[in-house]
């Protein structure tokens, strides 16, 4: 059958079971809108207010779903748009296409109207990239495309496609070529590596284990389980990690490193074993590095074989399917007791509630526990960057995997409006919390506009202290309270915001009201706003240094 | 940990782009190129690059892991300068003055180099030693003057029947 390019894009795409896209129309891509015009009966376009936030509602939809997303944006500015969610999506391992249009091949290079490289500009933050230029070869590319992005250590994969290769045509029989992927050259372990491994466990008389973001994409949490209850570790996760593991789970000690919990981070500097499952050891999770790597020794278990080894040393270090090598060191390691590292810990999580806020007062803590009374474990937890976000992560009772979404290695503000509408279609309009500060809002607020439009239930807390909280907090702890331009003092009705974008808005100034206001918008199948005013010097505690260790800490 | 000059060498795709992509990584990563030297394999499809660097074990690992993590790069490894084949290619103009040809000549020969071009003021050489041998010629030839030169790169394989 001779189908052009754009066709042939769409129809590639319906194969890799997609249904749902995200992206903005433009001058290049005129052709494949036509195509997925033609063919909108199988796969839902959602026009967003600006690429970028296309970008992170695939960035969302993805980590909700485990499928992998696909954004669409024109050549030139629509693809430079993508470029913050595009790096967001690659340092957090977010499974995703990107397809971008660009100038027609005769006019690449004569910096043509809105012509931008930019495979050269996404170079460093994708895990591959194709230029089309031959039609021959795009049924093909594409495919490939989706099993790169998918497979491995995920992430996002660009496709830039000219217009006269949008428009050409070409024979399609819907026969693919089996993709070509690296899986082989992931796997670095053996019987050896194992019996190792096995032998620090047995040596060790405080083991931790530290979940990462690839316990949740590999399915991991309950072997994490299995084995903490087998050898009586803890769990601690990295902020990636943190919906691996039930927080009603007894040992799961919650987030460790900058802002973690105290008690995680206590137990993961005292531990005399790491077992690190998935994570990549950022430096805000280990602090100092020489201290964190002193008297304890290291099993690093990652998909990713240049992870072993970059950030630390491991003791023993092995690279392949987590689950996979998780199943084989529980069957291999006996069960062993370690019950006085248990009541150690134990005395971490007393002395951590003693530094709690007391309730019903409007900060942060109890804000959250009100918004999770009302929740369950299916509501899906959008978070953006800053110190709303250490509260949600600190506070919020995360139970199930997929639900609790976050910018983690980019820290990107304004990451939250985007994922969180993509969070919501991904998990078929369930329930969904956005947990955001005047800050991040304020820098993609226009996609207000897509979640009503979308009629998504969407409800945004929006922590406001009219500055920016967590540069403040540094301010205040290493510049001297010199406040150089975090104090906002914006006149925003956010209430009026919300209306004027078809939204509802609530303004609650202490729990009570909070409470209320909840309980009467927890069923609203829309979008809804409430401004929570809170005071501009709460501080996201404990708070470990940068390059600090457990000795910095800071709790009060 | 010691830093030594050591050989990457990789099997990538003979696509535009790849060279680009591994330049990156090395830029990215803070890895230094000395030198590098890339052409098509028997197989036209691919091309191998071969890399001088300087570093350390861990920098050795890392580029090495990072390297093939690319979806271009197809094959990786780690060669030792002592303990491979490793040659280069370097093309060197010599400034020649009245009754000095001879001691060039002497040096060219002590280097197993070639003459390849002459004039009244200049001789070229070609050498296709090792990288230490003609790092050696340099050294001595900076006595007659070094007008100009170019190096090609290091290239490599393994010693025996061992291959990437």
């Amino acid at each position: 059958m001779q189908l052009n390019g754009s066709e042939i894009l769409i129809e590639v795409l319906i194969k890799n079971n997609v249904d749902t896209i995200f992206g903005y129309p433009g001058g290049s891509v005129l052709f494949i809108y036509d195509a997925l015009y033609k063919k909108r009966d199988y796969i839902k376009h959602v026009l967003t207010a600006h690429e970028q936030g296309a970008a992170h509602a695939a960035d969302g939809y993805a980590r909700v779903t485990g499928k992998t997303a696909v954004v669409f944006a024109t050549s030139g500015p629509g693809a430079t748009n993508l470029v913050t969610g595009i790096a967001n999506a690659f340092l957090d391992s977010t499974p995703m296409v990107v397809i971008t249009g660009n100038v027609p091949t005769t006019l690449l290079g004569k910096d043509t109207f809105q012509e931008v490289d930019i495979v050269g500009v996404t170079m460093p933050i994708v895990k591959h990239s194709f230029m089309v230029k031959n039609i021959e070869e795009l049924a093909n590319t594409v495919n490939t495309a989706f099993a790169i992005a998918s497979t491995g250590r995920p992430g996002p994969v660009l496709i830039d496609i000219p217009k006269d290769v949008q428009s050409g045509m070409c024979e399609y029989n819907g026969k693919l070529d089996q993709p070509i992927i690296k899986d082989n050259t992931l796997v670095d372990f053996d019987e050896e590596k194992i019996n190792e491994a096995v032998n620090l466990i047995k040596k060790a008389k405080k083991p931790y284990i530290y979940c990462g973001g690839g316990t949740v994409f590999s399915n991991s949490g309950n072997l994490l389980i299995e084995l903490a209850d087998k050898i009586d570790a803890v769990i601690g996760t990295s902020m990636m990690g943190i919906s691996a593991i039930p927080n009603s789970y007894e040992k799961n000690l919650g987030m460790t490193g900058m802002h973690g919990k105290y008690c995680s981070s206590m137990a993961h500097a005292k531990s005399d074993l790491i077992i690190a499952v998935g994570v990549r050891f950022s430096d805000r999770a280990t602090g100092n590095k020489a201290e964190y790597t002193k008297d304890t020794s290291i099993i690093h278990i990652d998909i990713d074989p240049a992870e072993i080894g970059k950030n630390i040393r491991p003791n023993v270090g092995m690279s392949g399917d987590v689950y996979e090598i998780l199943k084989i060191l529980i069957s291999k390691t006996p069960k062993i007791e370690n019950k006085a590292w248990l009541n150690e810990v134990d005395e971490y999580k007393k002395e951590q509630e003693k530094n709690e806020p007391s309730d019903n007062i409007m900060v942060a803590k109890n804000i959250i526990k009100t918004i999770n009374n009302y929740a369950d474990d299916n509501t899906i937890v959008v978070t953006d960057v800053g110190q709303h976000q250490m509260w949600a992560v600190q506070y919020y009772k995360i139970q199930k995997p997929r639900t609790f979404i976050t910018s983690g290695g980019l820290g990107t503000m304004g990451f939250g409006m985007g994922a969180a509408i993509g969070s919501c279609i991904g998990a078929n309009k369930k329930r969904t919390i956005l947990f955001t500060g005047d800050g991040s809002f304020g820098m993609n607020l226009n996609e207000l506009a897509t979640a009503v439009s979308q009629n998504l239930p969407l409800i945004i807390i929006l922590m406001n202290n009219s500055v920016l909280g967590m540069v403040r907090q540094w301010q205040s702890a290493f510049y001297d309270k010199r406040y150089s331009s975090t104090i906002l003092d914006r006149k925003t009705d956010f209430v009026k915001l919300a209306d004027a974008f078809g939204a509802k808005g609530y303004r609650v100034t202490n729990i009570e009201e909070l409470d209320r206001t909840i309980k009467e918008c927890i069923d609203t199948e829309s979008p809804v706003l409430i401004d929570c005013i809170i005071d501009k010097d709460d501080r996201v505690l404990p708070m470990i240094p940068p390059g600090g260790c457990i000795k910095d800490i800071i709790v009060k | 940990m010691e830093y030594k000059k050591f050989i990457i060498s990789a099997v990538v795709s003979n696509q535009f782009g790849v060279l680009t992509r591994v330049a990156g990584l090395f830029a990215r990563r803070g890895y230094n190129i000395e030198s590098l030297a890339v052409g098509p394999i028997e197989n036209s499809k691919y091309s191998r690059m071969t890399i001088l660097v300087y570093g350390d074990e861990y920098v050795r690992d890392q580029i090495s892991k990072q390297l093939l993590k690319l979806y271009d790069v197809k094959k990786v490894k780690a060669l030792d300068l002592n303990d491979s084949l490793v040659r280069e290619h370097v093309l060197i103009k010599i400034k020649t003055e009245h009754g000095k040809n001879i001691s060039i000549n002497n040096l060219v020969n002590k280097y197993s180099g070639r003459i390849v071009d002459f004039s009244d003021e200049s001789i070229s050489v070609e050498l296709t030693e090792d990288i230490v041998a003609n790092e050696k010629f340099i050294e001595e030839a900076k006595e007659f003057g070094i007008l100009e030169m170019c190096r090609a790169g290091a290239l490599a394989l393994n010693y025996g029947k061992e291959i990437l």
